[in-house]
C-alpha cells in the first residue's frame, strides 16, 4: 500500500539517484588510480628483469639497474627502525599503560600529531640542522635514517598504543592481584598479546620509510655512487631519490627506465602494506578471548 | 582485642597478632558511599565469612585490603587495615602485599596464556625456574582447585577460552599458586556446579591449617558449613560480627541479622 | 638489633615491632618496575622533545636571517623570490605562497567532495565484502609514495593535458592541483568514514522509524552529528596538501607565478626547499632564508594540525 504513493515512489527514485552518485563518485575516485598503476605496470613492466634488480646503474644511468638504490633503501629502512621501534614502543608503552589522563599526556598526543604532519620537508630541515651539522654526523646513512625515525615515530607509537589497548583492563588487573608489577604484567600478558598488533604498524612503517623522498635528499642520500656504503657514516643512493633523479635529472633518459623503477619502488611500498592488512585482518578473525 | 586481654603472656599476645585488623574503613567511590566505618579483625588460620545481599560492600571490602583502590582512581579508601600489623596505606612495595594475599572474584579471568602459563605465572614472578618444581605446583594447584582432570591433557590450550566455570577454577588454581597467606574468595562458586563447590569446599577446610581464609558468599549455607566466624554487611555497614553458629542459632544482636539469614531478605 | 633466635623464627612478631615488614622490602622487582617506568616515560616525551627539537634546530639555522636581510614586509609581500640575485638578491615569498594556495585550493576542490562521497558509501551504502574491498583499496592508495605521484604527473598526467587541452606545458596548477587531489582523497575519505562510524546506530534508527529514507537519514541526522569530524578531515587534508613537497616538485612546472590560470606553472614553498637547499652553503643568507620558509611552513602546518585536533575532539566530549 505504501508503494503505490507518489511521494514514496519518488522518495525511492531518489535515493536510487544518490546511491548512483556516491557510487560513481568512489568509483571515480578509485578508478583513476587503477587506470595509473596499470600504466605503471604496462610501461615499467618489461624492463623489470633480475639483472634490473641486481646490477649497478650505468651509461650515466640511462642503462643498468637499480641494485645500490635497493640495498641503500633496505639499509635506511633498516637503521630508522633500529632507532624508531624501541623509542616508539616505549612510548606506546607509556601512553597506554602508565600515563595519567592529564595536561602533560594531552601534550604528548598533540606531540605525536603534530610530528605526523609536520611537512615531510621540514624534517629534512631539521635532520640537516640536528644530525648532519648540529651532531657532525655529516650527509650519511645514520643522519638519514634518524631523521626518517623521527617523521615515522607516530606510525610506531599509534599501532602500538592500539593494540595494547586492545588488551582487556581485567586481565591487568589480575594479574596486579597476584602481586605482579606494572612491567611483570606488561611483559608477561600484555606484551605477548599485543606483540602480531605491533607487528602490523612495524612493516606500515617499513612501507612509509621506503617510500619517503624529501626527509633524505640532504641528510645521506646521494643522486649516484660508484660504490655501495661500507658504514652507517657514508651516503647512500636510495630507491625514491633514485626515481626522482632518473625522472627528472638527466636528460637522455629511456622512457622505460623511470616507469621501471616507479614500480618497483610501488611494488614494494604496497606488498607492505598488503601485508600488514592481511596480518591486521588474520588477527581480527583469531580469537584470543 | 589484643590487649583487651590481660592474662596472655607477651609472647601469646604477640602471636594471636590478628591477620587483619580494620579500623573505620570507609569506601567511596567518586563520592558515593560504598562502605562506612567498618571495624573488624580476621585471626590467623581461621576461615572469616562475610555474608549480605547484593550492593553490601563486601567485594569493595576485599578491594581495599588488595589495595584495589590504586587501579582506579575513583575508589577513595578511608580509616585503616592492617595486614600482619602492617597499615597498608603506608605500605611503598604494593606488590609484596598483594603477593602474599590471593583474590578470587565472582567474574573468571582467565589470563590469555596457556593453563599451564596461568598457574606458573605467581611462581616464575616470584623467581621458580626450576622446571620439575613448577610441574609439581601447577599441577597441585589445579587438583586443589578440582580443575586437574578436566584439563590434564591439554594444558598447552589458553586459559582464556575456558568455559565460565573452568576459569572460575583456574582463577582460584592461580591464587592459591601464590601460596598466600590471606585467601579471599567473592562467590567463588558462582559459576561452578554444587559438586565440584564441595570438593573445593573441602580443599578449604584443609587449607585452614596453612593460611587465613576470607569466604564472601550470599550463600547463606556455604557460610554455615565453612567460616568460623561471620561477619553480616548491609547496605555499607558491617550490622553483626560472630561466631558463625550463634548467626545461625538466632543468637545475634541484631534482628536484620536474623532476617537474613532465615531467608526473609536478601 | 639484639640477638633474638625465637624473634628470628617467628617473623610475625619482628614485623608488629618494624613497619618495614618483609614483604614491605623494596625488592628487585620493585627498583626494576621503577626504571622501566622511567625509561617509558623518557620514550613518551621525546615526542615533545622532538618537537621542539624541530622547531629549535629550523630556528637555529634560520635566525641569521630573521635578524639580518630579513624584512616582514618584502618577504610576505613581495612577489619576488631571487636569492641568487648578484648584488641585489630579494626573498619574497608572496609568489610561493600563491604557488602552494593554488595547488592545495585546487586539490580541495578534487579531495573534498570526492572523499566525503566515497565516505558516505563506504560507511552507509555498502556492505559486507564490497565495504571491505573499498576500504583495502582506500588504504593502499593512501600508501602510494609522493614521489611516485610526482612521477606520474610528471609522465602521465603531463602529456595528456598538453593533448586535452592544446597547451604548450602540461605541469601546471591543474596537474599538481589533481595529483595532490588524488593524493589526499584516500587519507580525507578514511577520517571522513570514521566519523560517519563515529555516529551511533540508534540516531539512524530513530530517524528510519520516523519513516526516514536512507539518504533523509543521512542528509538530515548523520552528516550534522558527524559535522566536526568530517571538517576535522577536511583540514587534516588540507595539511597534507600544503606540507606535501616531492609531487607539487614534480608536477607543477617549478616556475615562480602569481597564477592566473590552471594552465599557468607555480613553484610551492616546500619545493623550493627541496630545490634549493643543496646547491646553498650552509650560513649563507639564501641557506638561512630557506630555513625562514621552514619555520613558516612548520608553524602553518602546526595550526592546522592543532585546529582539526580541537574540532574532532570537540566532537567526541559534545
Amino acid at each position: 500500500m505504501f508503494d503505490a504513493s507518489p511521494l514514496n515512489r519518488r522518495n525511492a527514485r531518489n535515493e536510487m539517484l544518490v546511491r548512483l552518485l556516491l557510487g560513481a563518485m568512489t568509483g571515480l575516485l578509485v578508478l583513476p588510480v587503477l587506470l595509473i598503476l596499470g600504466t605503471l605496470v604496462y610501461k615499467g613492466g618489461p624492463i623489470i628483469s633480475f639483472e634490473f634488480l641486481f646490477t649497478s646503474p650505468t651509461n650515466g644511468m640511462t642503462a643498468g639497474g637499480i641494485f645500490p638504490a635497493l640495498l641503500g633503501t633496505i639499509f635506511l629502512v633498516l637503521v630508522a627502525l633500529l632507532a624508531s621501534v624501541p623509542l616508539g614502543v616505549a612510548a606506546a608503552i607509556y601512553l597506554s599503560e602508565y600515563a595519567p589522563d592529564n595536561w602533560f599526556t594531552r601534550a604528548i598526543n598533540l606531540a605525536i600529531i603534530n610530528l605526523a604532519g609536520v611537512p615531510s620537508i621540514v624534517h629534512a630541515l631539521f635532520g640537516v640542522g640536528a644530525f648532519v651539522i648540529f651532531f657532525r654526523f655529516g650527509t650519511s646513512i645514520l643522519a638519514a635514517s634518524l631523521t626518517l625515525a623521527i617523521m615515522t615515530l607516530p606510525v610506531v607509537i599509534v599501532a602500538t598504543r592500539e593494540s595494547l589497548q586492545a588488551v582487556p583492563q581485567a586481565f591487568r588487573e589480575a594479574c596486579w592481584n597476584m602481586g605482579a608489577t606494572r612491567w611483570q604484567t606488561i611483559r608477561r600478558v600484555v606484551l605477548p598479546n599485543a606483540v602480531s598488533g605491533i607487528l602490523t604498524g612495524v612493516i606500515l612503517e617499513v612501507s612509509r620509510t621506503a617510500g619517503e623522498t624529501a626527509p633524505i635528499m640532504f641528510t645521506g642520500a646521494a643522486f649516484f655512487l660508484p660504490f655501495l656504503p661500507q658504514s652507517v657514516f657514508d651516503q647512500t643512493m636510495a630507491l625514491s631519490l633514485h626515481l626522482f633523479v632518473v625522472s627528472t635529472q638527466v636528460p637522455g633518459m629511456p622512457e622505460e627506465l623511470p616507469f621501471g623503477v616507479a614500480l618497483v619502488l610501488i611494488c614494494m611500498v604496497l606488498a607492505m602494506n598488503s601485508l600488514s592488512i592481511a596480518l591486521r585482518m588474520y588477527l581480527r578473525g583469531r580469537k584470543r578471548w | 582485642m589484643v590487649t583487651a586481654t590481660p592474662d596472655t603472656s607477651e609472647g601469646a599476645a604477640s602471636m594471636a597478632l590478628p591477620k587483619l585488623q580494620v579500623t573505620d574503613l570507609s569506601i567511596r567511590y567518586g563520592g558515593t558511599a560504598a562502605l562506612s566505618d567498618v571495624n573488624l579483625e580476621v585471626r590467623e588460620h581461621e576461615i572469616f565469612g562475610i555474608i549480605g545481599p547484593a550492593n553490601a560492600g563486601k567485594t569493595s571490602f576485599l578491594k581495599a585490603v588488595n589495595r584495589m583502590d590504586l587501579f582506579n582512581p575513583d575508589m577513595e579508601v578511608g580509616g585503616e587495615v592492617r595486614f600482619n600489623g602492617v597499615d597498608t596505606s603506608r605500605i611503598r612495595n604494593v606488590y609484596g602485599l598483594r603477593r602474599r594475599i590471593g583474590v578470587v572474584f565472582p567474574l573468571p579471568v582467565g589470563l590469555p596464556l596457556s593453563i599451564y602459563d596461568n598457574v606458573a605465572l605467581a611462581p616464575r614472578l616470584a623467581g621458580q625456574k626450576d622446571p620439575a618444581e613448577l610441574d609439581v605446583i601447577v599441577e597441585r594447584c589445579l587438583q586443589r582447585a578440582a580443575l586437574w582432570d578436566e584439563v590434564k591433557d591439554r594444558l598447552d590450550s589458553l586459559g582464556s577460552l575456558l568455559s565460565g566455570g573452568q576459569q572460575q577454577r583456574l582463577t582460584i588454581a592461580r591464587a592459591l599458586s601464590q601460596e598466600p597467606e590471606l585467601l579471599m574468595l567473592d562467590e567463588f562458586s558462582i559459576a561452578v556446579d554444587p559438586v565440584t563447590t564441595m570438593r573445593i569446599e573441602d580443599v578449604l577446610k584443609e587449607l585452614r591449617q596453612e593460611i587465613t581464609i576470607i569466604l564472601v558468599t550470599n550463600l547463606v549455607q556455604q557460610a554455615r558449613r565453612l567460616a568460623d566466624r561471620t561477619a553480616f554487611f548491609l547496605e555499607g555497614r558491617c550490622v553483626e560480627i560472630g561466631a558463625t553458629e550463634d548467626l545461625f542459632t538466632g543468637e545475634v544482636r541484631d534482628a536484620r541479622t536474623r532476617d537474613y539469614v532465615e531467608g526473609r531478605f536478601g | 638489633m639484639p640477638a633474638d633466635p625465637v624473634g628470628a623464627s617467628k617473623p610475625r612478631a619482628l614485623q608488629a615491632a618494624d613497619p618495614a615488614a618483609d614483604f614491605d622490602r623494596l625488592n628487585r622487582d620493585w627498583y626494576i618496575d621503577k626504571a622501566v617506568q622511567i625509561a617509558v616515560f623518557i620514550g613518551g616525551i621525546s615526542a615533545i622533545v622532538f618537537i621542539i627539537g624541530i622547531f629549535v634546530f629550523i630556528s637555529k639555522e634560520g635566525f641569521g636571517f630573521l635578524l639580518g636581510e630579513f624584512s616582514f614586509k618584502e618577504f610576505f609581500l613581495s612577489p619576488n623570490w631571487r636569492p641568487t640575485s648578484e648584488g641585489n638578491p630579494t626573498y619574497g615569498i608572496l609568489a610561493l605562497i600563491a604557488g602552494t594556495a593554488s595547488v592545495t585550493g585546487l586539490a580541495m576542490l578534487v579531495a573534498i567532495p570526492f572523499s566525503l562521497g566515497a565516505a558516505v558509501f563506504i560507511a552507509e551504502f555498502a556492505s559486507g565484502k564490497t565495504r571491505e574491498y573499498l576500504k583495502v583499496t582506500v588504504e593502499l592508495l593512501a600508501a602510494i609514495p609522493s614521489v611516485v605521484w610526482g612521477f606520474i604527473g610528471l609522465a602521465i598526467m603531463n602529456p595528456i593535458i598538453i593533448q586535452t587541452f592544446n597547451v604548450p606545458i602540461g605541469l601546471n596548477v591543474l596537474n599538481a592541483g589533481v595529483i595532490l587531489g588524488l593524493m589526499a582523497a584516500p587519507i580525507m575519505t578514511s577520517i571522513a568514514e570514521d566519523a560517519l562510524k563515529a555516529v551511533p546506530d540508534r540516531y539512524r534508527e530513530a530517524a528510519e522509524a520516523m519513516g526516514a529514507t536512507r539518504w533523509q537519514v543521512i542528509y538530515k541526522v548523520v552528516l550534522p552529528a558527524a559535522r566536526n569530524g568530517l571538517l576535522g578531515a577536511v583540514l587534516l587534508g588540507v595539511g597534507r596538501g600544503f606540507g606535501e613537497t616531492m609531487a607539487v616538485l614534480m608536477a607543477t612546472g617549478h616556475s615562480i607565478n602569481i597564477p592566473t590560470s590552471i594552465f599557468d606553472s607555480v613553484r610551492a614553498l616546500t619545493a623550493t626547499i627541496a630545490a634549493e637547499l643543496g646547491e646553498t652553503a650552509v650560513g649563507s643568507d639564501h641557506y638561512e632564508a630557506l630555513f625562514t620558509i621552514g619555520i613558516f611552513l612548520f608553524v602553518v602546518t602546526f595550526i592546522i594540525n592543532l585546529t582539526a585536533d580541537l574540532v574532532v575532539r570537540g566532537v567526541r566530549r559534545g
